[in-house]
């Protein structure tokens, strides 16, 4: 299994890997968000953790759709489903080995692109940490659209349909989560216990439908 | 000296890499030493000299700022010289020259972006605003990082240099609107105080620091640059290399 | 002991492409898929590997050591179209990963990675990326997979596409030592392997539709 991960966090660093596209989209995305809104400053320290959210969100989906298609074209997907360790664990350490390669430079570019949102010290900590804890829920969530769209041509926009709504949860604590730090009157801690919960129960669920879909999509 | 490799690829056109190999092992030790003594004089004298009676010791940030904004913007200028070079003369060493440029110029716009913040901070009270200026050096910088990102993402050398020169050459627009920014729309940066046709307004006592620094962030550009397109050139031989490695294997047996 | 497989029916959409298909392969013993495109060989050999769901009939496996039916596909190499391997990585790394991945299974041991390479006549090259070698190359590494990682059975679909006729030759001592040491083979192939002593089983295509089986 840490062969696995290990060769999974090989190719998203070699050449043509996400690792350094996702990051670049990240910045593009929130760089646009003042030139919609326009560079009252006030008003993008406000607005700032959800663009920083959803900006990771929307990146953290981008390369998800190649993370079974990629091993299903070169025949590699095959072998993996024939072995007598259980399906969902190996799923579990894809998508271990996609979140480091691919939303922890997410997770570490943040503070950057929340000084670009003229966010306090506080606010930048928040989004950081929330995007740490939260960010393996898309990956997971989006283990189980990447193995329902893997035997589909053009599967990329498909899975980033299917998995949105079921982000939603994750980006609604987070974001929550991230003003409860920086407004005095509410709470911190039971948004980011919730949003830790969704994680959690994601990390469990995810694996094992991805698995399942996986199943019956082989042909 | 500086415009040596630019030299060789334009008016010959003959040059082969392997020339600009030896060339390149030649200059290299000297570009080297140069930098490190221009750095050391630049560094002093930007030390020994006066802190501004508004900004105070804040002022020296601009030592390493503008030097490396420019650096910025002439690196771009550089790689769409090279990219010309592709396109038109179709010469392998331009080629070379801007893909070896492209991470250079992503680390002066850095440089220049985060010192900017650092003196941003407790002049203007905050790390960034989105003013003409800093925005368009912003976009310079993920220009440099998305032709990082081409380069990286196809194999074949040769195809990535024609298309990652076109796409240097429609990004040049920005060189222009970065220059004129603080010009043309009303921006918290301040305007130029250097390059002006009516003569630099900027006080001596910061100005000879500030060329001294100019010169030797310029000289530690080329040498880097020389030294990324050896490297550059020896590694598409390795890769040949090995290629032909592959070619060569099993033959034996039959 | 050994590979069984009993009545086994697959289908393409409404039409059966074969049924009431039952052989039984000894350890030391192969069988060869021939027939022409669309008889179904790829199919069974799906099927029998576990990544195809049968229609009817079951396919089983009996080790030497316990003597407990298992699935076939958890002790089979399979060797389809694509060689499962990844062209940005070196070849040592790629062998190195399915040999972690893979494991050897029970009553063998696979071999190292270098002594792999030697065995398909590609020792010197193995650091290279996997992406850099031609086709036949790549076919040859494809085949030095089945070395590091041991398992009773082999299921190959066209091994020796895209190989040359010394290539034919390394794959067929490649088959006769694993079938020696206790193996099983089951190959399609529209070429000859070159092998002695096996079985063949011609394989027609179209076998009826569904309704036939039901009634």
């Amino acid at each position: 299994m840490m062969a696995l991960f290990l060769r999974d966090l090989k190719l998203s660093v070699r050449a043509g890997g996400g690792a350094l596209i996702g990051v670049l989209f990240f910045m593009t995305v929130v760089a646009v968000i003042p030139f919609g809104v326009g560079p009252d400053l006030n008003l993008l320290s406000r607005i700032g953790p959800a663009i920083v959210w959803i900006g990771a969100l929307l990146s953290a989906l981008l390369g998800l759709d190649r993370l079974f298609q990629a091993e299903r074209d070169d025949g590699s997907l095959d072998i993996i489903l024939m072995q007598d360790t259980p399906l969902a664990l190996t799923v579990f350490v894809k998508c271990l080995a996609h979140w480091t390669g691919s939303c922890l430079p997410l997770v570490i570019a943040s503070p950057l692109l929340s000084l670009f949102m003229n966010m306090n010290e506080v606010a930048i900590g928040a989004v950081m940490l929330t995007l740490f804890v939260g960010s393996p829920a898309l990956t997971f969530i989006g283990a189980v659209g990447a193995a329902v769209a893997v035997a589909l041509p053009r599967g990329g926009l498909l899975v980033s349909i299917l998995v949105l709504p079921f982000a939603i949860p994750v980006l609604i604590f987070g974001v929550s989560a991230t003003y409860a730090a920086v407004e005095d009157p509410a709470p911190f801690m039971p948004p980011f216990m919730i949003l830790s919960a969704l994680t959690l129960l994601f990390a469990a669920l995810g694996p094992v439908a991805a698995a399942a879909a996986l199943r019956q999509s082989s042909d | 000296m500086s415009t040596t490799s630019l030299v060789i690829s334009k008016v010959t056109g003959l040059a082969n890499p392997t020339r600009f190999l030896a060339l390149a092992a030649r200059m290299i030790p000297w570009m080297a030493v140069i930098t490190v003594l221009l750095f050391a004089a630049g560094l002093y004298m930007s030390f020994a000299s006066t802190s501004d009676y508004q900004q105070g010791y804040t002022v020296r940030i601009m030592y390493v700022h503008v030097p490396a904004a420019w650096l910025a913007m002439m690196c771009y200028s550089v790689m769409a010289l090279s990219a010309i070079g592709t396109l038109v003369w179709r010469h392998p060493l331009a080629d070379v020259s801007h893909k070896s440029a492209a991470p250079l110029g992503a680390a002066f716009t850095l440089i220049s972006l985060i010192t900017g913040s650092l003196w941003g901070k407790p002049m203007w009270g905050t790390w960034w605003v989105w003013d003409a200026r800093l925005t368009s050096v912003f976009i310079l910088f993920l220009m440099y990082l998305g032709i990082i990102a081409l380069n990286r993402a196809m194999d074949d050398p040769g195809k990535a240099a024609r298309v990652s020169a076109v796409l240097i050459l429609v990004g040049f627009v920005n060189i222009p609107i970065i220059k004129f920014s603080v010009e043309w729309w009303n921006t918290l940066h301040q305007p130029a105080s250097v390059m002006r046709m009516d003569g630099p307004t900027i006080d001596k006592a910061f100005l000879w620091p500030l060329l001294v620094m100019a010169i030797a962030f310029t000289m530690l550009f080329f040498t880097l640059h020389i030294a990324a397109m050896r490297n550059e050139i020896l590694r598409r031989r390795v890769t040949a290399q090995r290629r032909l490695a592959a070619r060569m294997a099993g033959r034996g047996e039959e | 002991m050994g590979l069984n497989v009993e009545n086994l029916a697959a289908r393409r959409g409404d039409d059966l492409l074969f049924s009431q298909i039952s052989f039984e392969l000894k350890p030391g013993e192969a069988l060869v898929l021939t027939g022409a495109n669309g008889s179904g060989k790829s199919t069974l050999l799906r099927v029998v590997a576990g990544l195809l769901r049968p229609e009817a009939g079951h396919v089983s496996f009996v080790g030497a050591a316990d003597g407990e039916a298992r699935p076939a596909g958890e002790v089979s190499h399979y060797l389809g179209h694509r060689n499962a391997m990844k062209p940005e990585l070196s070849v040592d790394e790629n062998l190195s990963f399915w040999q972690d991945f893979l494991g050897d299974s029970d009553g063998g041991k696979g071999l190292s990675i270098l002594e792999a390479a030697e065995e398909v006549g590609l020792g010197g090259i193995t650091h290279l990326p996997f992406g850099y070698l031609s086709a036949g190359q790549q076919r040859r590494f494809a085949l030095a997979k089945l070395l590091v990682a041991y398992r009773p059975i082999w299921i190959l679909d066209e091994p020796t596409a895209a190989l040359d006729a010394a290539a034919d030759r390394m794959f067929a001592r490649l088959v006769s030592g694993h079938l020696a040491a206790g193996g099983i083979v089951l190959a399609a192939t529209h070429q000859p392997l070159g092998l002695d002593g096996v079985k063949e089983l011609r394989m027609k295509g179209f076998a009826g539709t569904v309704q036939d089986i039901a009634a």
